[in-house]
């Protein structure tokens, strides 16, 4: 198991190298710089500037120098200033000594933020909306599909799976105006734009009181989010319970004479639950994809808005930063339903 | 008969021992069948029908032309609207010449919906061609050769998986739009820049859907597969000859062709709300073309004052995918029966 976990480690890392050349080479092809204005600014302005963020060195040596700010953590003896030059994610205090990692560079369109600042202030919300979205997508669909496969062709059944056609025939963009307009505009249950969340954050993102301030601005959003996620997990999970509920060791144990609560906690869903855990990681990606447009419905000052508007302002380190953060992010979920997977389902052999 | 093996006829042994001969009935007629007794499906195969004349006559069903322009007009709702939306009998300007209202510039709101799903309908055809031509060539090599080809091969689409789709997408859209805007006449970018403006912008979305749908149907193809390779009639094949081609097409193909494409149904769902949410968020179409999450993006800024603005598109844009969901569960359950969960 700890080779597997070794292996797919390096794994990752050559994924997301080549995630960072990929980005990086596209985000230079594309023409136009970031100081490229409607109204031209001066060639020596635009020499200053491009001296100043080093952009005027050959790309290789642009590359590499990124790789190393972000990647090789740096040991030194002068404590953190305030240049934006100098911000690292990551700082470890060891007697006189600071271990220093992380950092992702200035932001060019924001000329007094970096994007380390970026990430701190608008990650924890984005994160905040995630893992709501996927607790609404795992409370509603697991019990929706194990529903309607135990009352399989009732009314039950039809009814469920009615709620599952529906979540993922209608995207968020279609839910999100309806839900603002329904429940924010019309009903006034929940503002219809907005956040609660407020820093300081308990471990970094998660909201610091839990109170109605915090959830009458995240329900919505996450429920909106949420609903295709929970429509496919309902969905498999009600096929594969099915499909376990015939296997015969679970006729072996109502045989035996098992309390049928028992034959289906113990037996088949822990069994039917396989399938289920490798969806997550899919289901991951899709949520955290879906969290810039459901940022921009509900005006959620999140992660989102610097994705398009760094890409179209050419910001290049808020580019590389937000696009590798969130191919960490994915590579990481899929380890995770892997090494999962691998141990929910011994069968699966490791090479 | 290449498809012998699907299509034999079955010798039922009579009780009095003779044979007796029932008339075959092929896997495809008996899918189609059973398509047909779906209730669901054939209201799926309905729906999508209507959807596809009315992309195909959007001109003569569209009351105005989509970019037409009438600034006066601005917002103006047909009366019939108030009973729908109450708080518009305030503010609101009337006008009967648009049925369900004109937008934030004065276009007939009902011709820009008609118009828009001529965008959607093509994703929804050319999105599961691209994904299939590509992803059922590259995963038939992938796994008809096996070894270190299939190695090597499935490492790539691998890391390409891990590549966030959408991020790619929307660098690739960026990096399309800007740099065929300048360039000079004569060169291929020209000419495929030129093809995209035709199109109304598009071609870049095939392009941006084709290069990331693909992978998920090489590693399906792959695995179909794998699990016919070593089956008796292609050894049967093996031992008269055949070319590798010739097994690929001709032995290999037609047998899993079911699942592929029962798993391309079920994704163009996914392809449509890939184009609309594209066009959501300023990267899809180009601006006059109409697109329902265009239309939905504009609209929703009016959410307020007029909510039909956003709420006609997305509903037209929910009940296309209510109807592509209907027709690929239908496919799915006709294919394969074992599926639909064991009934």
């Amino acid at each position: 198991m700890s080779r597997y976990i070794i292996r797919r480690l390096l794994y990752m890392v050559v994924v997301l190298l080549v995630v960072s050349v990929i980005t990086f080479g596209l985000m230079h092809a594309i023409p136009g710089g970031p100081f490229t204005r409607e109204k031209a600014l001066p060639e020596a302005t635009l020499k200053i500037l491009a001296e100043r963020y080093h952009l005027d060195d050959p790309l290789y040596i642009q590359y590499t120098s990124y790789l190393y700010a972000v990647l090789i953590p740096h040991f030194t003896f002068t404590p953190p200033s305030n240049s934006l030059a100098d911000d690292f994610l990551l700082n470890v205090k060891l007697g006189s000594l600071w271990i220093r990692w992380m950092n992702f560079g200035p932001s060019y369109k924001s000329r007094s933020r970096t994007v380390n600042d970026i990430f701190r202030d608008n990650l924890p919300i984005s994160g905040q909306l995630g893992v709501m979205a996927l607790t609404v997508a795992i409370s509603i669909g697991m019990p929706l599909g194990i529903l309607a496969a135990l009352k399989q062709n009732t009314i039950l059944d039809y009814l469920g799976m009615g709620v599952a056609i529906f979540g993922v025939s209608v995207p968020v963009i279609v839910l999100g105006p309806i839900f603002v307009w329904v429940f924010g505009i019309l009903l006034k249950w929940f503002p219809p734009t907005g956040w609660g969340a407020k820093p300081p954050y308990f471990l970094g993102f998660l909201p610091s009181d839990l109170s109605w301030e915090f959830f009458k601005y995240a329900i919505m959003p996450s429920v909106a989010l949420g609903m295709a996620s929970s429509a496919i997990i309902a969905r498999l999970t009600r096929a594969t319970l099915l499909q376990t509920i015939r296997e015969d060791y679970i006729r072996t144990a109502r045989a035996k004479g098992l309390h049928e609560r028992t034959v289906i906690t113990r037996h088949a869903l822990k069994n039917s639950l396989i399938p289920v855990v490798t969806i997550l990681g899919p289901l991951f990606a899709a949520l955290v994809t879906g969290t810039f447009v459901t940022e921009l419905i509900f005006g959620i000052p999140g992660m989102g808005k610097y994705f398009v508007t760094s890409i179209t302002n050419r910001d290049y380190p808020v580019i590389m930063g937000t696009i590798l953060l969130y191919a960490v992010f994915l590579v990481i979920a899929n380890l995770l339903v892997d090494i999962t997977y691998a141990y929910l389902d011994p069968r699966i052999r490791y090479d | 008969m290449t498809q012998a093996h699907l299509e034999a006829t079955p010798k039922i042994i009579g009780a009095a021992g003779a044979p007796l001969t029932q008339k075959g009935e092929s896997l495809w007629q008996d899918a189609v069948r059973r398509l047909f007794r779906n209730r669901a499906a054939v209201l799926g195969m309905t729906i999508v029908f209507l959807l596809f004349l009315m992309a195909i006559f959007a001109n003569v069903i569209a009351i105005k032309p989509f970019e037409l322009q009438v600034l006066v007009d601005q917002n103006k709702v047909p009366e019939w609207m108030v009973s729908l939306f109450p708080t518009m009998k305030d503010y609101a300007k009337f006008s009967e010449d648009y049925p369900i209202g004109a937008d934030y510039v004065g276009r007939d709101l009902f011709s820009r919906i008609v118009y828009g799903s001529r965008i959607s309908l093509s994703v929804a055809l050319i999105g599961p061609l691209i994904s299939l031509i590509i992803g059922v060539i590259y995963g038939s090599i992938s796994g008809y050769f096996g070894g270190r080809v299939d190695n090597i091969m499935m490492r790539i689409v691998d890391i390409l998986y891990a590549f966030p789709s959408l991020l790619f997408i929307i660098l690739l859209m960026a990096f399309f739009r800007s740099t065929l805007s300048d360039i000079e006449p004569g060169t291929f970018a020209y000419t495929i820049s030129k093809a995209d403006e035709a199109l109304g912008g598009m071609l870049f979305i095939f392009i941006g859907i084709g290069l990331t749908a693909w992978e998920t149907m090489a590693r399906l193809t792959r695995g179909q597969v794998l699990s016919v390779r070593e089956k008796e009639f292609i050894e049967a094949a093996h031992t008269i000859g055949a070319s590798n081609i010739r097994i690929m097409f001709k032995h290999i193909l037609p047998n899993i062709i079911g699942p592929l494409v029962v798993a391309e149904t079920l994704a163009i769902p996914g392809y449509i709300s890939l184009e609309a949410f594209l066009s959501f968020i300023g990267l899809g179409v180009n601006p006059p073309t109409p697109s329902w999450g265009s239309m939905i993006s504009d609209g929703s800024r009016a959410l307020r004052t007029y909510p039909n603005q956003a709420l006609f598109p997305a509903m037209a844009l929910a009940i296309t995918m209510f109807a592509f969901n209907f027709l690929g569960d239908g496919l799915r359950d006709a294919l394969d029966p074992r599926l639909r969960g064991t009934q």
